[in-house]
């Protein structure tokens, strides 16, 4: 009788707090797009939105009843139901991956020993929302944005796998959890350093962020594959791009700069601030880089970032035969 | 030699990023405008104006020349005479929607009546109300050009002309005829 009681307030718990970390995900992620742009500003000496409310805190309550109350329009011309489903796509699909994320050593959703590959496979399934929104809209700009985001995310992808697969063969696990806690001698930037480089990389290509947003880059291609898109569809798209930029924030977090572990402070709090640090560098990234041709991207990833990857796994592979030697 | 330039271009890369972020301890560039008035120089050319003479009248003689100057065509008059023979405009309209601000009118205005003053603020919630009647333009000042009477210099004879305090009152009109070769 009171174990059953006790089961159910566990499950009941457990259920509260997988909704809140969702919703608290969804809200961070949406306050993120207006904190994307007072950074941004700050960054080139500008003041930003600073109008609604104080200090311009109420901007994603006026940017939310704007992009609300916009016409939502199915073009006639597209294929229905695969331009319906794929802001969906985009907005859930790396949303799915912050259940595996740990925030501290007992704070997370669900302890998947499948962890990166769950990620991976995700990341992989991102794909379709741009393929499918390029074509669905029957547009040449959205095709072309749509290949090119194709094109992109596939070559980068290929490191992606391979650049934390060095942090995987130290750890000799596939769950985070157990990734996070053999890194309690050092972080693994430090001995992974060009899986680190490559991983963050490429989960800018994954996150469709500045300097990889060849496939939305608004002067060739007028907005790429969501150029049809408007009102909460688009906002799926928009807070999509967030969600992404946090879930790989979180996972370099935890895989490459020691997740929770930390000295003094309590764990969520230090998960929190390399957290932020990394959504930081990925807005800094934003404002200080300009944008490559589109050549020269894929060259990149395939002529240096792919042997880099390559070269840090077989180093790892190397040092963790000696020392079980 | 490839690595060697992959290597400098990583580090020009951070640094750049490291220049870009520390811009976040600079006092922004931007003027926070409503609040803080924004200084324009004197020969600014915003909003225009229809001025007056020292003593009280309309300097605008109603000559045409600015509607027929003005390259966009937005001021329209119509002229009208008055009892003791002086002309006025009857209405002075200007479409503000279609101004450009040149300032081509008041080049051309010999009795400066038209000016150009330094107020940019001309923003109205509809169109129509961007349209300029005389009553909008005519002010009770001389605007710029505080001693300048046009009637003072030249023009014809008009009946109960006023003694003028200026210096030329006392000569006669010039004959633009006698100039003539």
């Amino acid at each position: 009788m009171i174990v059953s009681k006790i089961n159910e307030c566990v499950t009941e718990f457990h259920f509260i707090k997988t909704i809140f970390i969702l919703f608290f995900i969804i809200f961070f992620s949406a306050i993120l797009s207006v904190i994307e742009r007072r950074l941004l500003a700050f960054f080139q000496n500008r003041h930003g939105p600073n109008r609604v409310g104080y200090f311009g805190s109420l901007q994603i309550c006026a940017d939310m009843i704007k992009i609300l109350f916009k016409e939502d329009w199915v073009p006639s011309f597209s294929k229905k139901f695969i331009f319906v489903l794929s802001p969906i796509i985009a907005f859930i699909s790396l949303l799915f991956v912050i259940p595996t994320v740990p925030f501290t050593s007992k704070f997370y959703i669900i302890n998947l020993n499948i962890g990166v590959l769950f990620f991976l496979m995700m990341a992989g399934l991102s794909v379709y929302s741009v393929l499918f929104a390029g074509w669905s809209s029957n547009n040449k700009y959205a095709l072309l944005g749509a290949i090119r985001a194709v094109a992109q995310t596939l070559s980068y992808e290929v490191f992606l796998g391979l650049s934390i697969m060095g942090a995987v063969a130290k750890s000799g696990s596939f769950n985070i959890i157990d990734i996070v806690n053999n890194q309690k001698e050092i972080w693994n930037i430090f001995p992974q350093f060009f899986g680190f480089l490559t991983f963050f990389i490429a989960g800018l290509a994954i996150c469709h962020r500045h300097p990889f947003d060849q496939p939305e880059s608004e002067q060739e291609l007028a907005d790429g594959y969501h150029i049809e898109y408007s009102g909460m569809k688009f906002g799926f798209f928009f807070i999509g791009e967030y969600i992404s930029i946090i879930t790989v924030s979180f996972l370099i977090t935890s895989i490459f700069l020691g997740g929770w572990l930390g000295p003094w402070l309590p764990g969520f709090i230090w998960f929190s601030i390399k957290a932020i640090l990394c959504i930081f560098i990925f807005i800094l990234i934003r404002a200080s880089l300009p944008r490559p041709k589109y050549n020269q991207m894929l060259s990149f990833g395939w002529k240096v970032c792919l042997p880099l990857t390559l070269l840090n796994l077989l180093l790892t592979a190397f040092f963790l035969l000696l020392s079980k030697a | 030699m490839i690595i060697k330039e992959i290597i400098i271009g990583f580090c020009t890369q951070i640094r750049s990023m490291w220049m870009v972020f520390l811009n976040i301890f600079y006092k922004s560039e931007t003027k926070m405008y409503p609040e803080e008035k924004v200084h324009v120089s004197s020969r600014y050319r915003g909003r225009i104006i229809l001025t007056k003479n020292v003593n009280g009248d309309e300097r605008c003689v109603a000559c045409n020349l600015c509607a027929a100057v003005c390259p966009v065509d937005c001021i329209a008059l119509q002229k009208s005479e008055s009892k003791n023979g002086r002309w006025y405009p009857e209405f002075f309209r200007i479409n503000f929607s279609r101004c450009i601000f040149c300032g081509l009118c008041e080049e051309a205005c010999p009795t400066a009546a038209i000016q150009l003053t330094s107020d940019f603020e001309l923003s109205e919630f509809k169109r129509e109300d961007l349209i300029y009647e005389k009553e909008d333009l005519l002010i009770s000042g001389p605007g710029k050009y505080p001693d300048y009477d046009f009637y003072n210099h030249s023009g014809v004879v008009i009946q109960n002309k006023k003694e003028s305090i200026y210096l030329d009152a006392k000569n006669k009109p010039i004959d633009v005829k006698d100039l003539l070769p």
